[in-house]
């Protein structure tokens, strides 16, 4: 079913923000992961703002809904997302990346509060949501864990150790996501080393598979829902996305998986997400 | 918490199966115990705890990533999850899960690495690991134990509960011989125990090597009269620091042993806090010498690597033929 008009114009005015203060967290970094950091933004957006259920005034509220960022350098857009949230004051943004503050590039989650796993370092987090979802069903709670991953991350043998457990363990309660973003530091990940058939390893791996459009909240909404009614077994979302989307000179370019803005550039970048929401 | 040991024969059951026992006596108590192994629940013998509560256990197969990998989880998730495995595997194949998911987000993680060293002597280096401790003691928010034998095994695991934060439990593969005939002779992580004490020299033992220096002492005494003080230092990380200044203020003279690289284990631990003290003391490092090791019987490469009590009482007699350069300020300064 169809998100409501007025539940689509809430989460693109979201969207919007999230991508706006992922590019000024960037600026006042001296820099940061702009091409997957503006990919995961519905992803993100869905999940905290419709799906997640999660009390930013108690951040360890044991029945809370986990996340997983396992492409951690998408920290830069996550950390936004959290701050207006609540789980934090926005301006706490403005000390992104310096000397001993509490954000770094890749969020800790003793220093960051709603993080639920520091990440980083590729191919980690799947089998960290692994160890949550068997953690809630031991627990008998109902609580959702959800992992988002990077689609290069996915060269990363543990992530399909972690495949494997996930299916194994028959965790319905876990959804994970690919941000299909193609690109990784070095170019494109299909010429680096290619993951198609990608959808098909994940469906002999085990899992309820679905691919969208990860920039169309009405697919990434009805992948979700029909990962709510598998209950036997996990449901990875593979969601195509551009990296960099929303920043015309961003978009598919590979050196912007990490890099640093100008005060031109980042004028350019806000106009370009600007006129991509129609608010220019 | 307390348990009884007495149940336990350790003459016929090897540490792992002292530790085996002791976790699943532990987890009827402890409801947020979770166990996990990558297929070695027999070798390893936490298979005893999956046996007894097999909703708590679980075993994720050859893959070691994962399996701490989703030890951090089940932590995140609450639980206390003991975790074991080959020490080669801890330590190694999965070295970043435990420093990045365990150590670094300071969970509560309990590891419990078997065939550590040359114990298990004739599968060779690939299942050999002489370097856990250096890389163990290099994470931060990590405590790293070494236990003597089948009681100190238990008496770890049991504190090592209550303890908090990521716990490297150390221990050979199960054959060795016992130093202790009873579990109560005080206990505590962090704190080395004298096993004997004498004024002429300090042997500073962990694991197997502990039951070498004891009876190295022996001679020594015996033989040669020479009062040889035994500490086990069963924690490595964090260092009994005081036991090691005492060493060197009362014999001036210290023979480390340890079935590891001489490199970043017990040796250079004790190395660091000598050599900060300021204070003049010989020193010998006992343990393999930066070299991988050999294949053949455990207690032959102990002895070959010159790690027995034989090899303990050679270098015990050397160093006291050694001159050590007096401090005129010493007595003031202590």
């Amino acid at each position: 079913m169809a998100l409501s008009e007025e539940i689509l114009s809430a989460l693109n005015e979201k969207a919007w923000k999230n991508r706006r203060m992922a590019i000024k967290t960037m600026v006042w970094a001296g820099g940061g992961h702009a091409g997957g950091a503006l990919s995961q933004v519905e992803i993100l957006v869905l999940l905290y703002y419709h799906y997640m259920n999660v009390d930013p005034q108690n951040p360890d509220w044991e029945d809370r809904d986990r996340l997983v960022l396992s492409k951690g350098h998408g920290g830069v857009g996550y950390a936004p997302i959290l701050a207006d949230k609540g789980y934090f004051d926005e301006e706490q943004l403005k000390i992104f990346n310096h000397t001993h503050s509490p954000f770094g590039m890749h969020l800790d989650r003793l220093k960051v509060p709603g993080v639920d796993a520091s990440t980083g370092s590729l191919g980690h987090g799947l089998s960290i949501a692994v160890g949550l979802a068997l953690g809630a069903r031991l627990k008998k709670k109902d609580w959702r864990t959800y992992c988002i991953m990077g689609d290069g991350e996915c060269n990363e043998g543990s992530i399909w150790e972690a495949a494997m457990a996930a299916s194994h363990y028959k965790l319905s309660n876990l959804t994970a996501f690919v941000d299909r973003n193609r690109m990784c530091i070095d170019g494109e990940v299909e010429k680096i080393m290619a993951l198609e058939p990608f959808i098909d390893k994940w469906k002999s791996f085990g899992w309820n598979t679905l691919e969208v459009d990860g920039h169309d909240f009405n697919q990434l909404d009805d992948a979700i829902q029909n990962a709510f009614q598998n209950t036997d077994k996990p449901t990875v979302i593979i969601a195509n996305t551009i990296k960099g989307k929303g920043v015309d000179y961003m978009e598919n370019v590979a050196p912007w998986h990490y890099g640093g803005l100008d005060a031109e550039n980042e004028e350019k970048a806000l106009n370009s997400i600007d006129r991509a929401y129609g608010k220019a | 918490m307390s348990l009884t040991y007495h149940v336990y024969d350790t003459d016929e059951m090897t540490p792992a199966e002292i530790y085996g026992q002791v976790l699943t006596k532990m987890g009827e108590e402890r409801k947020e115990i979770v166990a996990l192994t990558a297929d070695l629940a027999k070798s390893t013998k936490i298979g005893k705890f999956g046996d007894k509560f097999p909703e708590r256990f679980f075993n994720v197969g050859i893959a070691e990533q994962n399996l701490f990998g989703i030890g951090s989880g089940l932590a995140l998730a609450g639980f206390t999850p003991f975790i074991s495995t080959f020490a080669v595997f801890a330590s190694l194949r999965a070295a970043e899960q435990v420093r990045t998911d365990i150590c670094y987000q300071n969970v509560n993680c309990k590891i419990i690495a078997t065939h550590s060293g040359t114990s298990f002597g004739q599968a060779g280096t690939t299942h050999h690991c002489t370097e856990d401790l250096a890389i163990m003691r290099s994470f931060a928010n990590m405590t790293v134990i070494a236990p003597a034998d089948g009681y100190e095994t238990a008496n770890a695991v049991v504190e090592c509960i209550d303890y908090p934060g990521p716990v490297y439990i150390r221990i050979g593969r199960g054959f060795e011989r016992t130093v202790y005939d009873n579990p109560e002779y005080g206990y505590e992580i962090g704190k080395a125990i004298t096993m004997r004490d004498g004024g002429d020299i300090t042997i500073i033992a962990c694991g197997p090597c502990v039951l070498h220096a004891v009876e190295a002492a022996q001679t020594l005494k015996d033989n040669q009269g020479i009062e040889a003080r035994v500490i086990n230092m069963h924690t490595i990380k964090p260092l009994d620091k005081e036991a090691v200044l005492k060493a060197v203020n009362d014999t001036r003279r210290i023979v480390t042993a340890e079935n590891h690289n001489i490199l970043g284990g017990l040796g250079s631990a004790v190395a660091e806090v000598i050599t900060e003290g300021g204070k003049s003391c010989r020193l010998k490092r006992l343990g393999l010498p930066d070299t991988f090791s050999s294949v053949g019987h455990p207690d032959d490469l102990l002895s070959y690597y010159k790690t027995d009590a034989d090899s303990i009482v050679e270098a015990v007699s050397e160093m006291l033929g050694q001159e050590v350069e007096e401090d005129e300020d010493w007595e003031d300064e202590v």
